[in-house]
């Protein structure tokens, strides 16, 4: 214990030199769990953004079906199923789809485009699909008509109440061909869903396709992302082998690239940020060891084993890092938690590029508990590891040379 | 008769063997005996302090052996040497040396502290030697409120807390004045006398010469004059 003493009083033997430390510390705790929490939010952000799109967390297929996406690989609507899956762990909700594409066609336009037949609640509930209606109404599970994407209206011309003629191939070869009435225009961000797809109720395109009681899919969303892997097993486990479940990362593996890059680039900042970090803490050390030096070799000559030296010093690296990290994370947290609730908002151009892709322009931290544990620890173990230059030198000191003036 | 603390055979240091030898210790015999008071003299240079840190163990001899109350401190290794250090020398350093950041009560407890002694007895014995000094009063403050012979002092109690063998002390009174001087030399004195505590310290110090009992003149590393010749011309027989 009294070791401890000795070491909190030396300390104080420099204030200044110890506040800076910690100080800088403080701030380097604070700067790398904000960069973690920005990486980590901004990438939860876009996967947020991406999922609601249209892929949702998970999806159920026939087996093959990812490789050859055509009505024949589509699989009997079976409500036990629906209910299984609902039921497993992590699963927010569970919505089916069937979906096949058609040339769409106005008077005098024709355009290819994705028919999707969805249940327009259930729908709402993983892709949010309500709120990007930008004119009409929304679909009822009963109705005859469609929702139809910005961009496929203006390349047709149509309107909401217009009327747009579908033909294309339906299940087993038949013809599927059908009037439809646009009930609303709903706007994507991304480009390639904006231009090609309109939306039905399931009945309505099971019949269309001649495809009665027939989905391609159901699609999943999660109640946390973390368990994805394994939410994706327990529901491989419930629909057995004949069907595939592929989480967002399989389906869309471009995005899943998109941020292990982007991630890579985070790791070289934060790697430059750590050594800074070690250059403020080793500097101080230096500076101790080099004004105590002669200090350090009087308590030899007087009798002070070299363990007890090092675990002096090392109790006074960990002092000073620990008072850094904990003052750092307990203003971290607060300021996490608040960039998560409020978080930067990016403006000019950046935002309209954010917003052309159906992004919200804003940089969301993640409150992930891990990060403050881990970028504290990580400084904390930095501090340790810097604690072994002074170790060296005591290990070589020898006392007649160290009290040399 | 008084047992042999001190037993120096035939020890040598010499810095840059390979170049231009220089003796600082040339072939030197030396004993001393429980509750000596002695003065180690001569002129800068001539090796008091290199002799004072070979007898302390902070240095090794290129030749010959010391024994301190019958250990051979050359044949110790380094981490044996900090411990023997540490349970039978005390050191009186001329720059007092004293940790800034303790009291002066928790510089002299220190070695006690480093030996594992209980509290009691570190406190009883610390208060003890603060009586001896004279400095009951500042026990509670930092080397920096002191003046420089009330830090000596407190080196001094340092140096004694752990009661051991004999205390070497470098130039003790360099730093001091005369009316700082003389107390602790006083304080030496005293201890020496109703504790049997044996001091061996260099000196250029007139008035620590004078107080000496026995005064051992070195020039060039060699022993010139001792005024117990009788006692370093009969080496003490070791097994």
């Amino acid at each position: 214990m009294w070791i401890v003493k000795l070491a909190w009083k030396n300390l104080w033997r420099n204030p200044t030199r110890t506040l800076v430390t910690v100080a800088a510390i403080f701030f380097a705790v604070i700067l790398s769990m904000v960069a973690e929490a920005l990486k980590l939010g901004v990438f939860e952000n876009l996967v947020k953004n991406v999922v609601s799109f249209h892929s949702g967390y998970i999806q159920v297929h026939k087996m093959g079906y990812q490789d050859e996406q055509i009505l024949d690989n589509s699989f009997s609507q079976d409500n036990t199923t629906a209910s299984l899956i609902a039921n497993t762990r992590n699963v927010n909700a569970v919505t089916p789809r069937l979906e096949a594409f058609s040339l769409a066609a106005s008077a005098e336009l024709t355009k290819g485009c994705l028919v999707a037949g969805i249940n327009p609640e259930l729908e709402n509930n993983i892709t949010q699909l309500k709120t990007k209606l930008v004119a009409g109404k929304y679909l009822k599970g009963s109705d005859n008509a469609v929702l139809m994407a910005e961009g496929l209206a203006n390349s047709l011309k149509l309107r909401v109440y217009d009327t747009v003629m579908l033909i294309g191939q339906g299940y087993h070869g038949a013809t599927a061909a059908g009037k439809f009435v646009i009930k609303g225009i709903v706007k994507f961000g991304s480009p390639q869903l904006n231009n090609g797809i309109l939306f039905m109720p399931l009945p309505a395109a099971q019949e269309y396709f001649s495809a009665e009681k027939q989905i391609t899919a159901y699609i999943l969303s999660v109640h946390t992302d973390k368990l994805l892997p394994t939410t994706a097993v327990a529901v491989k486990r419930v629909v057995g082998v004949d069907y595939e479940v592929l989480t967002w990362e399989e389906l869309m593996p471009d995005i899943k690239q998109h941020i292990a890059t982007d991630s890579n680039n985070m790791k070289i900042v934060q790697a430059v940020l750590y050594l800074l970090i070690c250059f403020g803490i080793f500097s101080t050390l230096l500076m101790m060891m080099l004004e105590r030096k002669f200090e350090i070799g009087m308590l030899v000559a007087i009798g002070m084993k070299k363990s007890k030296l090092i675990l002096l010093f090392i109790i006074e690296s960990v002092l000073t890092v620990l008072t850094g990290c904990l003052a750092g994370m307990v203003a971290g947290v607060p300021l996490i938690f608040y960039l998560h609730y409020y978080p930067i908002r990016m403006g000019g151009d950046t935002a309209k590029a954010y917003e052309r892709f159906g992004f919200e322009a804003i940089f969301p931290t993640s409150t992930d508990s891990t990060i403050f544990i881990s970028q504290a620890l990580t400084v904390l173990m930095i501090g340790i590891a810097l604690s072994l230059y002074p170790i060296v030198k005591i290990l070589q000191l020898k006392p007649l040379t160290a009290m040399k003036k | 008769m008084k047992n042999i603390v001190i037993d120096a055979h035939n020890i040598s240091k010499v810095y840059n063997p390979e170049t231009i030898p220089v003796y600082a210790v040339n072939n030197i015999h030396l004993h001393l005996q429980e509750g000596e008071f002695t003065a180690l003299v001569g002129p800068s240079g001539s090796g008091k302090t290199t002799l004072l840190n070979l007898i302390g163990g902070l240095d090794k001899p290129d030749h010959g052996n010391i024994y301190i109350n019958g250990t051979d401190i050359t044949k110790l290794s380094a981490r044996k040497l900090i411990e023997f250090r540490l349970h039978n020398i005390g050191f009186v350093f001329q720059s007092f040396n004293l940790i800034p950041v303790l009291t002066a009560k928790e510089n002299a407890e220190f070695i006690l502290l480093l030996q594992g002694v209980k509290r009691a007895e570190r406190d009883k014995r610390v208060l003890q030697l603060f009586t001896e000094i004279g400095l009951v009063e500042k026990m509670k403050v930092r080397p920096a409120q002191l003046s420089g012979g009330q830090q000596q002092r407190v080196a001094v109690a340092r140096a004694l807390a752990s009661k051991p063998r004999f205390i070497l002390a470098d130039e003790p009174t360099a730093n001091l004045d005369s009316v700082a001087a003389l107390h602790l030399l006083d304080l030496m004195e005293a201890l020496n006398q109703e504790e049997q505590v044996t001091f061996l310290f260099s000196t250029h110090d007139p008035r620590v010469i004078n107080r000496a009992r026995r005064v051992i003149t070195l020039v060039d590393g060699s022993i010139a004059s001792d005024s117990a010749v009788v006692s370093t011309s009969a080496p003490h027989e070791h097994p």
